[in-house]
C-alpha cells in the first residue's frame, strides 16, 4: 500500500477530506465540461447548504461525545411552520420556526443530562416522535408558501452569490470561530474528550451539552426555513434520512463518533465532498442507485485511510 | 531454586515433581516503559503458586503473557516439557491454561448452562442444541463445585461470589492443567471466601496447579505453598510459605529501589488547612481523623484497598461521608461536587492520570488551562495571548518537557503528563494539593523531579497530603505519614523517625496503638 502517512505529510497540516475533496474536483473536471463552472458550484453551494447548516451544530454535538438524529424531524417541523404561519405575518413565522428547533434541542438536551440516557436513545425517540408531530399538524398535506417574499429569497443572490449560500459560508465562519476561540468550544472538546477529567475540572458538563443541543436544534430549523424557501412549500416527509447524510459528512470531515475530536473545517469539507460526488455523478449520468452504492463505498473507504493515517501517527514522543 | 518440600498444614508438595508450567526470562515492553524484565516463574502440579507485587509490579502482565492475551518479546513458556506459545485466549485455553480474571466476563442474559458452554455447546444432528445433554454436563461441575444454584438459573440474577463460581466452571469444561485467580476475593464478602478457597483446594488436590494473585497476605498464608514476589517488572524471589512470614514477604515486595532523600523537605507548618474529625464511609474506611497544615507535606501510606483514594474521594466531594466532618481552614464544610471542591480550593491529581486527569486529545496547554477557562476569557472569548502566558509559566515553573504547547499530552512521557496535571490545578490556585498515587507508571528519574516538585510546593505554601503505596516515596518526601490498614489508621509517625518495621506493622494490621497523643497534637 501506498504510505498513506507520507502523502499526508507532504501536505502537512490539510485535511484528509480536502485532499479527497481537491482529488474529485480534478477527476469530474476531466469527465464531465459541465462540471467546472462557476454556475455548476453555485448549484453545489446551494444544494450542500441545507445538509451543511445542520452538520454545523451536529459537529459540535460530536465533539462533544453525542449525537442528534431527530435533526430530520425537527427541519420538517420548522418548515411546515414556516410556511403554514405565513397568514400571521412573515416574521411571525419565523420565530416560530426557530423557537421550535431550539426548544426541540433544549428538549433533547436536558434529558441526556438529566437523566443520563444515551443520546443515540434519546434522540432516537424524538426523531419517531417529532416525525409523528409533523404529521399530525400537517394531516399529511404539503403546504405552499403564500408568501411570495419567502420563495424569492431561495432565488436571491448577493453579488452574484446565491443567498442560502452566502448564509451558510457566514455560518460556517462563525461556528469555526466559536468553537476555536470560546470557552464554551473547548470545553465542548474536553468534555468529549474525557467526560470524568472534564468534570473533576470543576467544568459544568451537563451546561454545554445542552448548549449544544440547542445549537443543532436551531440550525435544523434553520435549514428547514432555507429548504423550504428553495422550494417555495413544505412536506411532511421533509427532512427524510437528512439525520444520516448530516452524520455521514460531518464523520468524513474528521470528527470521531467517540468525541473530543473534530473541526468546522473539516465538516465544511465533507459536506462539499457529499455534494461534488452527487452532482459530479449526476452530470456523468450516473444513475441515482448506482450513486448511493458509490457514496456508501466511499464513506467506509474514507474512514479505513483516516484510521490508517491516525494510529500511524499516534506514537510517543520522548523529549 | 526448589527447596526442600515441606509440610503445610498437610498439605505436602513433592519438590521431586516437575513443575507443569515454566515461564522463563519473560520480557514485555509496552511503549516507553519496560512492564516485565527478565521474569521467569513456574507452577507444578498440585499446589498453589502465589504471586505478589504492589501495582504495576507486572503480576497482570505476566499473567496475559501466560494466557496468550499479550505476546513477550523474549523468553518461553514451557508446558509439560514442551516449548508453546499463545496467539490468543482460546489456544491458551485449549492447552488447559485459564485466567480468571478480576472482572468478570459472563453474558448476564444467558443462563449458567449456556455461560459455562459458552462457545461449545453440545451439538446433536442436525445442528441443535443438545439441551439434555447441556444440563447434565452442566450438574455434573456444579456438583463438584458444591454450587447452590441450578443449570437454569439466569446469571445476571446470581451474586458475584456466584458469578465467580460459573466461570470457575467454565474452566473445568476445558480439563484444565492451570487456573490463574486474579485477585479472586477482591468483590466477596468474609462469608463468601471459604467457599472460594474449598474449590481452589479441591483444584488443587485434583493436581491442577493454581496461580494465586492476592494483595491479601491472610490469605495468601492461607492457600498457597510458595510465594513469588515481582518488583517494578522484576523477579524477586520465591519463597516456600511454611518458611516464612508476612514481614518477610512484605519487605521483599516493597523493597528499596530509590536511595531515600529525606532532605529539603519543608519545616515551617502553620495553621491547619484541612482537619477531619471520625470521617467515615460505610463499609469503606471508618473514624479518620487527620489534618495537614499549610506548607507541610503528609503521606497516607498502606496497601491497595485500606481506603486510602476513597478518604481523598470524599474530600474532593465524589463521595457522602456516612459520619464525621470535614473541615477547611478551621470551618466545618460540606463539599457537594467537584465542581464545589475547586471553588473551595482543593484539588485532587487523581491515581490514574490517563482516565481521570488529562483530556489526551487536547494540547498541554489546553489541559493547563481547563479548569480556569474564566479568567482568561472576557465574554466567553479566550485571550490565546493569557493562555499561553498561563501555560508558559508553569512549563517553566515544572520544567515539563514538550517540543511546544501544541503538543498533544497523550504523547508525552508518564512524568511529564504528570506535570501538566499537577500544573492544570496550581492554575486554580488551591490551598489543599491531595496527589493520589503521583509517580505511578513513572520512570525512576522522573519520580526524584516529581518528589522535589512537591517538597517546593509546599515550601511555597500549599498544605499537600500524598496518598502512596511506595515506602520509599512516602518517606522521602512527607513530614509525618499516616498509616492504613483495611479502611481505619492504625499509626501515625513522624517521617524522619520511623522504621521501615514499624511501616510494614502498621499497614499490615499488626501494629498495637501505642498510647499517647498524636504526632500533631504533640506539636512534632
Amino acid at each position: 500500500m501506498v504510505n498513506v502517512k507520507n502523502i499526508s505529510k507532504v501536505f502537512g497540516g490539510i485535511q484528509p477530506i480536502w485532499l479527497f475533496v481537491i482529488a474529485i474536483t480534478v477527476f469530474f473536471s476531466f469527465m464531465s465540461e459541465y462540471f467546472l463552472t462557476t454556475g455548476n458550484f453555485m448549484n453545489i453551494l446551494v444544494q450542500t447548504s441545507t445538509i451543511g447548516l445542520i452538520a454545523l451544530g451536529m459537529t459540535y454535538v460530536m465533539i462533544n461525545g453525542n449525537i442528534d438524529l431527530s435533526v430530520g424531524a425537527i427541519l420538517a417541523l420548522s418548515a411546515a411552520l414556516a410556511v403554514d404561519l405565513q397568514s400571521y405575518g412573515l416574521p411571525v413565522a419565523l420565530f416560530a420556526a426557530i423557537s421550535a428547533g431550539i426548544l426541540l434541542g433544549a428538549l433533547n438536551g436536558l434529558i441526556v443530562w438529566k437523566t443520563g440516557v444515551n443520546s443515540f436513545i434519546v434522540t432516537l425517540g424524538a426523531m419517531i416522535g417529532i416525525r409523528g408531530l409533523v404529521f399530525i399538524y400537517t394531516k399529511e398535506q404539503s403546504f405552499y408558501a403564500s408568501d411570495f417574499a419567502f420563495s424569492d429569497f431561495g432565488i436571491s443572490t448577493i453579488a452574484s452569490i446565491p443567498t442560502l449560500g452566502v448564509i451558510f459560508l457566514v455560518c460556517c465562519l462563525i461556528m469555526h470561530l466559536v468553537l476555536t476561540k470560546t470557552g464554551h468550544g473547548r470545553n465542548t472538546f474536553a468534555v468529549g474528550g474525557n467526560r470524568e477529567a472534564a468534570a473533576d475540572a470543576g467544568i459544568r458538563v451537563g451546561r454545554h451539552m445542552l448548549i449544544n443541543f440547542m445549537i443543532v436544534g436551531f440550525f435544523a430549523a434553520l435549514a428547514g426555513i432555507t429548504l423550504a424557501t428553495q422550494m417555495g412549500a413544505a412536506t411532511p416527509n421533509l427532512g427524510r434520512d437528512y439525520e444520516l447524510w448530516t452524520i455521514t459528512a460531518v464523520v468524513l470531515g474528521g470528527t470521531k463518533l467517540a468525541g473530543g475530536f473534530g473541526s468546522i473545517t473539516g465538516t465544511l469539507g465533507g459536506v462539499l465532498a457529499i455534494g461534488i460526488l452527487r452532482n459530479g455523478m449526476n452530470l456523468m449520468q450516473v444513475p441515482a442507485f448506482y450513486v448511493l452504492v458509490i457514496l456508501g463505498a466511499i464513506l467506509i473507504a474514507v474512514l479505513i485511510i483516516d484510521q490508517k493515517v491516525n494510529r500511524k501517527s499516534g506514537q510517543e514522543v520522548n523529549v | 531454586m526448589t527447596a526442600p518440600a515441606t509440610n503445610n498444614n498437610q498439605r505436602s508438595v513433592d519438590a521431586s515433581i516437575k513443575p507443569v508450567l515454566r515461564l522463563e526470562g519473560i520480557t514485555k515492553r509496552f511503549p516507553g516503559v519496560v512492564a516485565l524484565n527478565n521474569v521467569s516463574f513456574d507452577v507444578r502440579a498440585g499446589e498453589v503458586h502465589a504471586l505478589l507485587g504492589e501495582n504495576g509490579a507486572g503480576k497482570s502482565t505476566l499473567m496475559k503473557c501466560l494466557a496468550g492475551k499479550h505476546q513477550a518479546e523474549e523468553g518461553s513458556i514451557v508446558l509439560e516439557g514442551q516449548k508453546v506459545s499463545f496467539s490468543d485466549p482460546m489456544e491458551a485455553k485449549q492447552h488447559g491454561i485459564v485466567l480468571i480474571h478480576q472482572e468478570l466476563s459472563l453474558v448476564s442474559d444467558l443462563t449458567v448452562a449456556e455461560n459455562i458452554f459458552l462457545g461449545s455447546l453440545p451439538l446433536k444432528w442436525p445442528n441443535r442444541v443438545d439441551w439434555k445433554k447441556l444440563r447434565s454436563d452442566t450438574d455434573k461441575i456444579l456438583s463438584r463445585l458444591q454450587c447452590t444454584f441450578r443449570a437454569d438459573d439466569l446469571v445476571g440474577d446470581l451474586s458475584i461470589a456466584k458469578k465467580q463460581m460459573v466461570e470457575i466452571a467454565r474452566a473445568l469444561v476445558f480439563t484444565p492443567k492451570i487456573v490463574v485467580f486474579d485477585e479472586p476475593t477482591a468483590s466477596l464478602t468474609d462469608h463468601e471466601k471459604p467457599v472460594l478457597f474449598n474449590v481452589i483446594n479441591s483444584l488443587r488436590e485434583h493436581g491442577v496447579g493454581i496461580v494465586y494473585i492476592s494483595h491479601r497476605m491472610d490469605e495468601i498464608f492461607a492457600l498457597s505453598q510458595r510465594i513469588t514476589v515481582l518488583r517494578d517488572g522484576e523477579y524477586n524471589g520465591t519463597v516456600d510459605t511454611a518458611q516464612t512470614n508476612e514481614d518477610e514477604v512484605t519487605k521483599l515486595m516493597i523493597g528499596r529501589s530509590l536511595e531515600l532523600d529525606h532532605s529539603s523537605k519543608p519545616t515551617e507548618f502553620k495553621e491547619n488547612v484541612l482537619e477531619v474529625r471520625n470521617l467515615s464511609v460505610e463499609g469503606v474506611f471508618k473514624d479518620i481523623s487527620f489534618n495537614v497544615r499549610n506548607g507541610e507535606i503528609v503521606g497516607m501510606y498502606g496497601l491497595v484497598g485500606a481506603g486510602r483514594s476513597e478518604i481523598a474521594e470524599t474530600i474532593f466531594g465524589l463521595r457522602r461521608p456516612s459520619a464525621g466532618e470535614i473541615l477547611l481552614e478551621g470551618e466545618s464544610v460540606t463539599v457537594k461536587s467537584p465542581h464545589d471542591a475547586v471553588a473551595r480550593g482543593i484539588a485532587l491529581v487523581p491515581e490514574s492520570r490517563k482516565e481521570q486527569g488529562l483530556v489526551l486529545g487536547l494540547n498541554c496547554r489546553d489541559n493547563i488551562t481547563l479548569s480556569t477557562l474564566g479568567s482568561v476569557s472576557s465574554l466567553g472569548v479566550m485571550s490565546p495571548k493569557k493562555e499561553l502566558e498561563i501555560y508558559e509559566k508553569y512549563q517553566r515553573e515544572l520544567k515539563i518537557k514538550t517540543p511546544g504547547w501544541a503538543q498533544k499530552v497523550g504523547n508525552l512521557s508518564g512524568g511529564n503528563q504528570q506535570k501538566i496535571v499537577i500544573g492544570k490545578w496550581l492554575t486554580t490556585h488551591p490551598k489543599l494539593l491531595i496527589l493520589d498515587e503521583p509517580t505511578r507508571g513513572i520512570d525512576v528519574g522522573s519520580k526524584a523531579e516529581i518528589h522535589a516538585l512537591i517538597k517546593d510546593l509546599a515550601k511555597s505554601g500549599y498544605a499537600v497530603l500524598v496518598i502512596s503505596s511506595e515506602m520509599p516515596e512516602v518517606l522521602g518526601v512527607s513530614n509525618r505519614v499516616i498509616a492504613m490498614y483495611s479502611g481505619q489508621i492504625t499509626a501515625e509517625f513522624n517521617a524522619d523517625t520511623v522504621t521501615e518495621d514499624e511501616l510494614v506493622q502498621a499497614i499490615t494490621g499488626q501494629h498495637k496503638p501505642a498510647s499517647g497523643t498524636p504526632l500533631h497534637a504533640a506539636g512534632v
